[in-house]
Formats: structure tokens, sequence, C-alpha cells
């Protein structure tokens, strides 16, 4: 039996190297940094990689650790995504607007990890301002599928998963607004959780729909999220719609032993959406997503259907909720007191049209116009109002859900990553791929997607589970149960992740 | 047709700036002054990813007014973005109430005009709600550019919206200013109109007496004095009138007025009106306010005003007018308790008399507002005391209260003393002045015998004199007919 690469272990045994001074965090970040630096020119999973800056907090670790204070994420390397605020660090959302913006301030997100001692390896590329479902919006360019070059990571957290699927950092943070972490974590195979709405800070985040924005942890394994997630979480009074409840240790619940061994899951009921398997969903999606769920009986779990009745309006509730909120949360970018500035206009309209023009994307534009005419005069019954209603029903068919069930389970997409471009110029067709995860965060909702298989072009599969508001301990162990017994979360995309720097 | 066959509509928009330390939705500093953007937070310039933190202060004070008003306090409001784009409002939206204010509903009784034609107008509230201010935009000292102070963005401010419920100027400035008396009783702004504090839209229409539709209206934009709202409700109406007399017409706009011209001129028409495009702001939960939170500020609030008053007539005895001008202002009101409370109550006549006479026009004369007056309530209680007791007149009372007001000494006793003005009643020392004065004056004593009733006066005078205003003079004229009788 060969020994897996440092660059490919759980973060439990990075845990263990570091305190048992197997390797020193400033080694295992020039590791990661080494991979990045040859791995990432064909990814672009990285927009900022600043190696003396991660260097010093790596070194500041290694003291922690040495003074024999470390917690469980000190010296662990980690990247962010680009949409959360980085104290003297580029932090631009992937869109021209904010190329020139170094955040005076860290996110809640980012302080908190920084106190815990992880050292973080920069800021990953992304849809722009995370409006996407591909990665491919960015202003610094698309990034690619480790499993295949040319194909989209899925987004738009895409950088993250990319980064920690070919093993460019172990786990990554990420946001999720209608499925930017579980879907980039299904296309990349590895495992991603958003948790309940308000678990983790929203301060630093820049927001796309707030209503709906919800940070959210990367890893290869539930295991490494279970780390991740502890971390990100806790009440903060800078968020109004952050939650004061105390943070659970997500690692140490999951790792409670079971009482059945051989049935681990046994007293779990799953419930399946068959509104989840109709029109639209890929047969080879639908089969591995079967034996996953087949998988998930032998563990014990009991598996039944339930009806998400409701399911077809997520889409365009999604949407109009999202861009109401984007066309407002995006007007503080008028190119006045920071960002990207128009270098020629007439007045001050003119100034604000040019810079807002040239600054933002086609996808960002088309999504401010589009909010910016649903909450108008006249139509905001018709649309935002109406919205409103549909989120409300969505809310109430998974709350009759799980009075029938502990767990929803489902695909997390109804495909596998596309190629490139595929999606050419109908951003509606991109839009219907978030069918199955926008009514989780309509709802407000824990989610949690984890690899369950390939297609027969060896790109991965992702099952999703979905609970209840705080449920995230479940989920996370009933993914980790799956993970014992499995080997989907263990694949690795060939050469990249396999390669040595 | 002339000008009295129209009734002129009024509505008014106040907004008062509540005078917490901090901002609405930040920790900075509100206070007013300070080098410009030294005040700015990173919520308040909206830096991407920052959030808005309600500060319940102004909840508190919100719901002050609305217990001072008799208003529906709701227990639920919820807060909206009202979108627009301008370099000072840092976000591109103000955070506002709009389907769902905090303050609904209400009502205030004012008193317009003074005297024989003073009458009270009852005034009903829309409703008030929050929401924070924007930063500045200075045009004048940068050339060809201009200058964003944000220290002003996020201050809390109080958006009081009436009823068109006025039928003048007079009324509106009289409801203007019992807004601003109010809201200075229930301390919860300073009012200083100099610094934007408390400053008013007018919305005025006219109408055909006798119609019931209201007339197109326009909005009169950032009144930041009485006299302005007075003067510009005054053209506007008489500009209106005329618009339609000529048998011509006007549409719904914002006008703003210019304190030079004393006129009013366009700022915007209907058509050019933004599209706020309101909605519920995410980033905030709705406002919840519990009953026992608003019986917690009830149970913390002043007296106010109308009660007062009431009190004063009932348990002071005072005339309605003095009531209501002892009340104006919560300063006044304090004043005069702390003075009724050191000379007693059976003096609250004379106490009213000296606060709303001598006081009153010494302040006035000096420009100083009666917190900061130079004689203190107890001080004129001593004097009022002495006034009461004989001791001295109102005339050497006057000399005294000068001497208080320039600091010559800690108490009217003491200047009493020191000067020796206590007024001579010792029979005795009186008697002796008068029949000094007979002697000296046999020809008014000749003329007083002879029937001629104003001599008296002429040789009490003489007395008064004699004694340098110290001999009381009642006891002075008992003497004087008793030895010429």
């Amino acid at each position: 039996m060969t020994l897996a690469p440092l660059f490919d272990v759980p973060v439990s045994a990075l845990r263990r190297a570091l305190d048992e001074k197997e390797i020193s965090s400033v080694e295992l970040a020039n590791l990661f940094l080494d991979r990045i630096d040859a791995f990432n020119p064909g990814l672009n999973a990285f927009i900022t990689v600043d190696r003396e800056r991660t260097l010093v907090e790596a070194r500041a670790a290694d003291r922690r650790i040495a003074r024999n204070e470390a917690g469980p994420l000190t010296g662990i390397p980690l990247a962010h995504k680009d949409v959360f605020c980085t104290e003297g660090v580029l932090t631009t959302c992937a869109s021209k607007m904010l190329s020139n913006f170094v955040s005076p301030y860290d996110a809640h997100v980012v302080s908190l990890l920084k106190r815990a001692g992880a050292v973080s390896l920069g800021k990953t590329n992304m849809d722009e301002f995370a409006m996407g479902s591909s990665s491919e919006t960015s202003y610094y360019g698309p990034v690619n599928n480790p499993w295949k070059i040319g194909h989209v990571p899925g987004g738009s957290s895409g950088g993250s998963a990319a980064a920690v699927a070919a093993r460019l950092a172990p786990i990554a943070t990420g946001t999720d607004t209608g499925g930017s972490v579980r879907q980039p974590a299904a296309f990349c195979g590895i495992t991603g959780i958003k948790p309940t709405y308000g678990l983790i800070s929203r301060y630093g985040m820049v927001a796309y729909a707030s209503s709906l924005d919800q940070g959210g942890a990367f890893g290869a394994s539930a295991g490494d999220c279970a780390l991740l997630l502890s971390a990100m979480a806790g009440f903060d009074m800078r968020d109004s719609t952050s939650l004061d409840r105390p943070v659970e240790d997500y690692a140490a619940e999951i790792g409670t032993p079971a009482s059945d061994p051989a049935r681990p899951l046994a007293g779990l009921t799953i419930g399946v959406p068959r509104e989840f398997f109709s029109v639209g969903l890929g047969d080879e999606t639908h089969a591995s997503i079967e034996d996953a769920l087949a998988q998930y009986r032998a563990l014990g779990a009991s598996v039944r259907d339930v009806s998400l009745p409701n399911t077809r309006f997520a889409i365009p509730a999604f949407y109009v909720i999202a861009m109401a909120e984007a066309s407002s949360n995006l007007s503080r970018f008028d190119g006045v007191r920071y960002g990207y500035r128009a270098t020629k206009y007439a007045d001050l309209v003119d100034m604000y049209c040019k810079s807002r023009s040239e600054g933002f994307g086609a996808e960002v534009q088309r999504r401010i116009l589009t909010g910016t005419f649903v909450l108008s005069h006249g139509y905001y019954d018709a649309y935002y109002l109406q919205a409103q209603k549909l989120r409300r029903l969505i809310a109430e068919d998974f709350r009759r859900a799980f009075s029938e069930c502990d767990l929803v389970a489902g695909p997390a997409a109804p495909m596998t990553a596309w190629a490139l471009g595929a999606m050419g110029d109908d951003p509606v067709q991109m839009y219907l791929a978030d069918i199955y995860t926008t009514p989780v965060n309509l709802a407000g909702l824990p989610g949690l997607s984890h690899p369950c298989g390939f297609d027969a072009a060896g790109l991965p599969i992702g099952l999703q589970l979905i609970g209840n508001y705080f449920s995230e301990a479940r989920l996370l162990t009933a993914a980790h149960r799956f993970q014992q017994v499995t080997n989907w979360h263990l694949h690795r995309p060939a050469p990249i992740a396999r390669a040595n720097a | 047709m002339s000008r009295s066959d129209w009734e002129i509509v009024i509505g008014l928009e106040i907004h008062a700036q509540l005078n917490t330390s901090a901002k609405i939705f930040s920790g900075a500093s509100a206070a007013f002054g300070a080098q410009p953007n030294v005040q700015a937070s990173a919520v308040d310039i909206a830096l991407p990813g920052v959030l808005p933190v309600l500060n319940r202060g102004v909840v508190e004070r919100a719901i002050r007014f609305g217990l001072a008003l008799g208003s529906h306090i709701a227990p639920k409001s919820v807060f909206a973005r009202k979108n627009y784009f301008y370099p000072d409002l840092p976000k591109g939206y103000q955070i506002s109430q709009f389907e769902f204010p905090v303050v609904q509903g209400g009502i205030i009784t004012v008193q317009v005009g003074e005297g024989e034609s003073a009458y009270e107008k009852p005034i009903r509230l829309t409703r008030a709600h929050l929401e924070e201010d924007a930063g500045k935009s200075i045009h004048e000292d940068f050339r060809g550019m201009s200058g964003i102070d944000l220290n002003r963005a996020g201050t809390p401010l109080l958006e009081i919206v009436s009823e068109p419920d006025m039928r003048s100027s007079a009324e509106a400035v009289a409801y203007a200013r019992a807004m601003h008396a109010l809201v200075r009783w229930i301390d919860i702004c300073d009012g200083n109109m100099q610094e934007g504090s408390f400053r008013c839209d007018a919305n005025v229409s006219v109408r055909k007496k006798g119609v019931e539709a209201l007339g197109t209206r326009r909005e009169i934009k950032n009144l930041n004095s009485f006299r302005f709202l007075q003067q510009a409700i005054d053209f506007e109406a008489g500009w209106q009138i005329e618009t339609l007399e000529d048998g011509s017409w006007f549409e719904q706009a914002t006008v703003l007025f210019d304190p030079t011209t004393g006129q009013t001129r366009m700022m915007r028409s209907k058509e050019d009106a933004h599209d706020y495009r309101y909605f519920p702001d995410p980033d905030l939960l709705p406002l919840v306010i519990e009953p026992g939170w608003v019986e917690r500020v009830r149970a913390s609030m002043p007296e106010l005003p109308t009660a007062m008053k009431a009190r004063f007539e009932q348990e002071l005895c005072l005339s309605a007018q003095d009531a209501s001008a002892l009340t104006t202002s919560k300063e006044t009101a304090d004043y005069f308790q702390a003075a009724v409370a050191a000379a007693g109550t059976v003096h609250a006549k004379l106490c009213a008399n000296w606060v709303m006479g001598e006081l009153a026009a010494c302040l006035n004369r000096a420009g100083l507002e009666i917190a900061t007056a130079p004689v203190s309530p107890t001080q004129l209680a001593g004097l009022l005391l002495r006034i009461a007791d004989g001791s001295i007149s109102n005339a050497i009372a006057r000399k005294v209260f000068e001497a208080l007001w320039s600091g010559e000494g800690a108490d009217a006793d003491e200047i009493i003393e020191r000067e020796g003005l206590k007024q001579v009643t010792d029979n005795s020392a009186i008697e002796a002045m008068v029949e000094e004065v007979i002697a000296a004056n046999p020809k008014s004593v000749e003329e007083f015998r002879a029937g001629k009733e104003k001599a008296l006066n002429a040789l009490v005078g003489q007395v008064m004199k004699a004694s340098r205003g110290k001999a009381n003079p009642t006891q002075v004229n008992d003497l004087m007919r008793c030895k010429l009788n």
C-alpha cells in the first residue's frame, strides 16, 4: 500500500503531521503554493496568490504549534473565494469593477479562520459577483474543471471547488446563493456544504442576494467540511441575520460511533422528492443517484418518496428575488468612492453609466437590469411579491416533507459539467440547471453535496442531501457514513491531483 | 373671484434628527461639525460586504414620539430600501421605512395665533418613520469638482408626516413650532435648525372653497426656519391661486424656496420623479417592538406639555394663557417649576409673572436661552419671597434682579442686606419722615386740605424719595392721610 501524498490526505491527517512535527506549516504552505504555481495556469482557479503573506501566516502558525496552542485548523492551508473581503489583499469578486479594490478589513469568516490559525493560500476565481453556475463570467477568465480541461467546474464558487479537487488547497471557503457551493462540489467530485441561512456571518462577504447568500465549506470529504464549517460558523453582531446560537463541533459529532456499526444510519429516514427526478435529469446522473440511495439503504437508512410540489416555481422565484436584491446590492459600485471609474465622461450621469457599463460584465448587467425591472413601479406586485409568495410555498413544501423524513436526497444538478461556452448565449438554459439547489436557498435550509459517481466522460456526479434547519451535523454524519463505506470521494482527477508539483 | 374664494391645504413632512450619539446603522459618531469624512465608518461609506445593524436607541426615540402623540406603535415594522443614485448616497439606496412605518396615526393640538383671535387646532399625523440621512455634496470649495462629506451619512432621522389638515401658513408654522417644542420636550432631537437637525417639507395645494377634492400639490423642500416656512407657503399658495385664476394650470412638482427672492422655483416635475423601487431590506430583520419595551419607555416619559398645562391651571390656579405660555418649551417649564418648588405653590402666580415678564425680557435683550439664564430659579424664588413678605417693593425687586443677573450677589437677601434695600416698615420711622415732609411742604398740605386729592400723591412721593424707595408705600399713604386729616 502506497501512502497518499501529503497534499491528498484528510485535514485530520495534516493536523497530526503538524502536531507531531513531521512537517511545519511553512513546509505545508510551500507544498500547496508550489502546486498552485504548477497547476493553476491550466486551471485558473486562483485570482490572487501572495506567497510572502501566506508564509508570514504559516510562520505564525508554526510558532503557535510550537507553543502547543494549536486549534483544529492552526497551520492548515486553505483558499478563500474572492467574494470574502481580506484586509490588505485584493478582493475582486472576479469583476473589473473591483479589480483595484484592496479591502481595508477582513470578512467575519476570514477573521475567524485567521484567529483559528488557518493559513490563507489566496483568493479563488468565481463567477463575477457570484452570478453564474459555471465560473465562466469571471473578468479573470473561466476556471477549468480539473477532471477535464475545457469543461466548467460549476459555479459560482468554481475556483474554490477546482482548487480542492486538484489538491491546490486542502479545503476552501465558498458562498452559496442558489447552489454555488453544492453544484461546483458536484461538478468537481468533492464535498460541499451550505449551512442554514444565518449560521455563517455575511459580514464582509460581498453581497449578491442578501436573503439567499450564505457562506459554505469545500473539502474532499464530509470530515474536512465538518472541520471548516465549525470554524466558519458563529454569531456575529455585525450581521443582523446572523443567528445567536452556540457553535457546534461537527467533526466531533460525525465521529460519534454509531450504536449499530453494521447499520450506522439505522433510524434515519431519507425522503426522495419525485419532482427531482422528472424531465431534464440526465440518465447517468439518475442512475448514480439511485445507486447512492441503495447504498444509504444498505447503511440502514429507510428511503421513501416525498413530494415538493412547488419545485417548478423555484427557478422563477429564485431569479426574481436574487436579481431584485442584486440590482440594489450592486448600486454601491458607482465609481465614486472605490473600484473602477471610467476615465472619460461628460457629467455625473455619464460617469455612472460608463463606469458601470465598463466595470460590470454582461451577466451582471443582465441581472441588474432584470432586477431593476422587477422592482419597478407597476411590476413589483406581479414579480417581486409573487416570488415572495412562491418562496413561502416552497418553504412550506419542505416543512411538510420534514414531517415525513429526516433528510431529503436527490441530484445536486441535472447534468454533469458542461464544456466551456456550451451554454452559449442562452442564460435561461443555465438558470434552469439550478433547479435542485435554488429551493434550498429559498427556504434557508442547509444542503450538502457529495460525490456519488461518474458519467461516461469521467465527469463527477454529486448527490445532494437537504436537511431541516440546523441539521448540519445530521447531514455531515450521513455523508461521512456514506464515505466510510464508499470511495467516490477518494477519486482524483488525473493527472493533476496525482502528480507532484 | 378673489383670494378669499380659495382654500389653502397644507401637509408637512418634518425630518427630525434623533439625538443618539451613534448613527442609525453603524457605530460611528453622529455628532455635528467634525472634519469631513472622519465620522464615516466602513458601513457609512458602504464598502463591499458591510451590513447595517439597527441602533436600538433610535427605536426608543421613535417609541417616545409615538407615545407623546397617542399614535399606534407598530409591533412589527419593516425597513425598506429606497433606491437612487447620488454621490452622497454611498449604498445607492437609503434605508427607510415605506409600507410599514414604526409610528402610525396620532394627533397634536396646536395653538394658532395670539390674544383674542387665538384658536386651537387639532392636526392629525399620518405616520412617522425611521430612516438614515444621506451625506453632503459640497459644490463650492472645489473648482469643477464636487466634494463629498459622508459624516452625515447614516445619521438617524424620524420623518414625521402630517395629514393635509392645515389651512394657512400660520397653522403650518404653529404645527411646526409645536412639533419642534415636542421633540425637544421628549428629548429625542436637539431641534437645532441651523445645523439641519429639524427641517420641513411643505406640501401645498389650493382648492375653491366648498370643493372637497384636493388640488394639484407642489412640495417645497428643505425649509429650515419657521420664517422661511411661512414665506414659502404664502408665496407658493399665492402663485398657485394666481396661476389658476389666470385660467392656467400647473403639474405636480417639487420646488425649492429661495430666501433671497422670497420665491419658490421648480426643482423637478412629476415626470422626472424617481422610481425608488422600494423593497424590504433583506439585510435587516423586521423591527419587532414587544409590548414590554413600549411600557418601559412609557414609564420613562416626562409629563407632556398638554398634561402639564392642565395641571398648572388646576393645581397652581394659573390662567389658561399663563399655563400655555409656560409650557411652550421644556426649558421654560423646567425653570418655572423649579422656581415654584423653591418659592412654594402659593406664589405660583408671582413666579409665572416674573418668568414671563422680567426674566423673559432680560433673556430676550441678552439673546440668551432660559436654560442658561444667569439668575437661577432658586435665586428668583428667593427674590420673590421678599416681595411676598413685604420686605421689598416690586420696584426694588427689579433692582435686586438686575444685581443678581450681573452676579453681584449669591442671593437676593445678600443684595438687599448689603445695599440696605429692605423696606422700612417701622411705623415711627415712617411717621418721622411723614412729619418732616408735611413741615417742608406747606403748599401741598394746603392744597390737599382744600380738597385736591392729587396733592397727597406728591407728598407721599416725597416720603418715598426721602426713604430712597424703601418705605412701605401703603404705610406711608395711610400715615400721611391720618396726619393731614
